[in-house]
């Protein structure tokens, strides 16, 4: 007993601002320029064809990207001392569907009398995602802060997030789920294989990205996406959420 | 070279390489060699510790001939779930096997539909209906709890049927393999280098461990060796991931009695591991550092700095969870006798991981085999003898002090090592070779089958999971219903890994 008082008092407040900012090695979004044929080269290598080019310009799919690196890589080996494309040392924005706009960073400061309930749905996931959704619950992040509960069933849910991509086997528990949430409802696919489902190719077993089932009002990029990034979502999906109220 | 058998002669090969036990399955796999002119093979693999290496044989059943053999699950219980799955995957037929359900495909898939056959397209899109029943205990006042697969928590998909007498739980039958995407079929035909993104996502708690098994098969089939650097560098980041997970599961076993404070500080330690493993990765999960040949990026003094700062900062935590854990008498009363696994059970079904050493059964892959420089660490594998949720706790508890000494050692041995090539040029050739490495839930096995192009024809992943799951339903069997989330945790079995 005395050990669990001790800790209480030496710990203090774990919880942190969130800040969307990774350390030196963070693999975020993809920014700078090279020549049409460095591009190509990197576009060739993207295990999830999320890199696209069209002469000197590229975009990029982060609804896809798995965030590996290999674009930044192929094109440091093809541009020498030149500086070439290069990750950004921070999360990746969620992007909305109906406006196909990122969400700001306004989201973050804090407004009160939002609250959403979330049903956590594994569509085929390798278990990433889920470790991160539950980090978010711990004092660090302390999602309940932003009034942001996960609850035990769609019934009680606003919004499902989906995460991994959709198996055969899990088809139909995902339109259940969906089906079983009361109206307004929102769907969130949370990650590159919900958002983009490309991380494993098209196979015998694999239906796709989440949005091939239900409709998919919010994405969020990364693989997995930090518990901050995912957080960014779900604020910007508890402002959805009072629109579709109004 | 692995012996050849005929269908008719695997029971006796199996039982005398399994050598009355001493030697476990390490695992039993299909492949389609048809293209060869062989016809369907399986390989049927078995843990030699004494000679610290794996071997086995082959099963040839002709292209014309027939695809029925007799299933060696009697003898050897640990075979139940391969023989399922290589029915389901290939259609060999296992006569005898007292549960001929299917295993990986569920009941939208028709019965005819082999997958892993090559004459099967990867995006083969087949639908049709299969049987696919759940098995209850009926008897008077006996009730059934269905629960999945979709669960109130944040975990993966299965579903549990629970056949109860009361609170009591008669009976657990575990439908899984929600999960399971196709990734063993989906690499065929990618170049290593190719599939080593989709082989870091078979898990994510596992990426280290999955990434250096498959890596260490690669570079066997091409007869590769990597630089003593690039080995340091391999176990430091085995080490990284095991602790990460080890100090996150003895702060979710507390969950299953809603322990907070031990809940919470377990949420605190695990964080700093997770931004250490993104300082050293670039990601959370240690993802793209493990590449075929070595590694891909140095871990610099600078990192090893941080990693000594952190594992200070966590060592203490806990050894504060640990007194926590001991002082709180609710607790232990909750833990101790619960979920009991035997030793002979563990041994019986060939369990691995912190599953068979918290049942006496001491099996570590990184004393029973040799690979990466645990050679050089001086361990012993860390085992305890009451079997139940309590001694799992314990075994994680003792390793992370190990573990915690292990990175000490790694990074004087980083620092003494001096500069070398992080990866050696690999030209992919054809071959095969299996790898194996010891993940925070045990022995992670991959066998890599490379064709004339240097492409894979074969890969074959048998996670920690794969091997402990089967003694899930026997470890609950007579404890109460409320327990189960608690005797789950202890076992922190992984879906990804074994849905695949
Ligand atoms: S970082 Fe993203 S865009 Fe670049 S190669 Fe990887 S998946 Fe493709």
């Amino acid at each position: 007993m005395f050990k669990v008082l001790e800790r209480i008092f030496k710990d203090k407040l774990a919880t942190e601002k969130i800040s969307l900012a990774g350390s030196d090695r963070y693999r975020g979004p993809i920014e700078g320029s090279a020549d049409g044929d460095v591009l190509k080269a990197c576009a060739a290598v993207c295990p999830v064809k999320a890199f696209a080019v069209s002469g000197e310009d590229y975009t990029i799919d982060y609804k896809k990207c798995i965030f590996c690196g290999r674009c930044v890589e192929a094109c440091a080996n093809k541009v020498i001392n030149e500086s070439g494309l290069q990750h950004k040392h921070e999360d990746a924005l969620p992007v909305l569907l109906e406006s196909g706009q990122e969400v700001l960073q306004d989201v973050l400061k804090e407004k009160l009398g939002r609250s959403l309930h979330v049903r956590h749905l594994d569509a085929g996931s390798c278990n990433a995602c889920d470790f991160e959704m539950g980090a978010m619950s711990n004092p660090v992040y302390d999602l309940h802060r932003y009034g942001v509960h996960f609850v035990a069933s769609p019934r009680h849910a606003d919004m499902l997030m989906v995460t991994g991509v959709v198996t055969r086997n899990l088809e139909q528990a995902l339109k259940m789920s969906y089906e079983a949430l009361p109206e307004p409802k929102l769907v969130m696919a949370c990650g590159a294989c919900a958002a983009g489902g490309e991380t494993y190719g098209d196979t015998y077993a694999v239906v796709g990205a989440a949005d091939k089932v239900v409709p998919v009002d919010l994405y969020v990029p990364g693989c997995p996406p930090r518990p901050t990034a995912m957080i960014m979502g779900l604020l910007a999906a508890a402002d959805m959420l009072k629109e579709k109220m109004k | 070279m692995m012996t050849t058998i005929m269908p008719e002669a695997i029971l006796m090969a199996a039982e005398k390489m399994s050598a009355g036990g001493k030697h476990p399955l390490t695992a039993m796999f299909g492949r389609d060699e048809t293209a060869n002119g062989v016809g369907y093979v399986i390989y049927c693999f078995f843990e030699i510790p004494e000679n610290k290496t794996v071997d086995g044989f082959k099963v040839v059943f002709n292209s014309n001939g027939s695809l029925e053999y007799d299933s060696i699950t009697h003898i050897i219980p640990a075979a139940a779930w391969y023989e399922r799955e290589i029915k389901d995957m290939f259609g060999l037929v296992p006569k005898g096997h007292p549960d001929l359900r299917p295993l990986v495909l569920h009941e939208t898939f028709p019965e005819d539909f082999f997958p892993l056959r090559k004459n099967v397209k990867v995006n083969a899109k087949v639908r049709g209906e299969r049987q696919f029943k759940v098995r209850t205990a009926k008897g008077e006042g006996l009730f059934e709890v269905p629960v999945g697969p979709i669960h109130a928590g944040i975990i993966e998909p299965g579903h549990f049927r629970f056949s109860q007498a009361g609170e009591a739980m008669l009976q657990l039958d575990a439908k899984l393999f929600y999960t399971h995407r196709g990734i063993e079929k989906t690499v065929e035909g990618k170049t290593p280098y190719e599939a080593l993104p989709i082989v870091e996502r078979i898990c994510g708690a596992c990426s280290v461990s999955n990434t250096w098994s498959f890596c260490q098969a690669v570079e066997k089939a091409v007869s590769v060796k990597v630089t003593r650097r690039a080995e340091i560098i391999r176990t430091l980041l085995m080490e990284l991931e095991r602790i990460t997970n080890h100090v996150g599961d003895i702060g979710n076993i507390p969950a299953g009695v809603g322990f907070n404070p031990a809940i919470s500080l377990g949420g605190r330690l695990k964080e700093k591991l997770m931004r250490l493993n993104e300082s050293v990765a670039g990601n959370r999960f240690l993802r793209g550092m493990i590449i075929p040949g070595g590694v891909s990026m140095d871990i610099t003094p600078e990192l090893c700095e941080l990693i000594h700062q952190v594992m200070d900062e966590v060592a203490d935590g806990v050894e504060d969870m640990s007194t926590m854990f001991h002082e709180q008498e609710n607790f232990q009363n909750r833990i101790q006798t619960t979920g009991i696994v035997r030793s002979q059970t563990a041994i019986d079904l060939a369990m691995v991981g912190v599953g068979a050493r918290a049942s006496g059964y001491s099996h570590d892959s990184r004393c029973d085999f040799s690979y990466g420089v645990y050679d050089e660490l001086d361990f012993k594998p860390y085992t305890k003898t009451m079997g139940d949720v309590a001694a799992r706790l314990l075994v994680r508890i003792g390793e992370l002090s190990a573990s915690f000494e292990m990175v000490d050692k790694l990074i004087e041995l980083l620092n003494d090592c001096g500069e070398q090539e992080l990866s050696v040029a690999m030209e992919y050739i054809e071959g095969s070779g299996w790898g194996i490495s010891e993940s925070a839930r045990g022995s992670n096995f991959q066998y890599v089958a490379l064709d004339g192009d240097g492409r894979i024809d074969r890969l074959f992943v048998r996670s920690a999971s794969y091997a402990n799951w089967p003694a899930l339903p026997i470890a609950v069997q007579g404890d109460i219903i409320p327990d189960f989330p608690l005797i789950n945790k202890s076992f922190e079995l992984c879906y990804a890994c074994i849905d695949r």
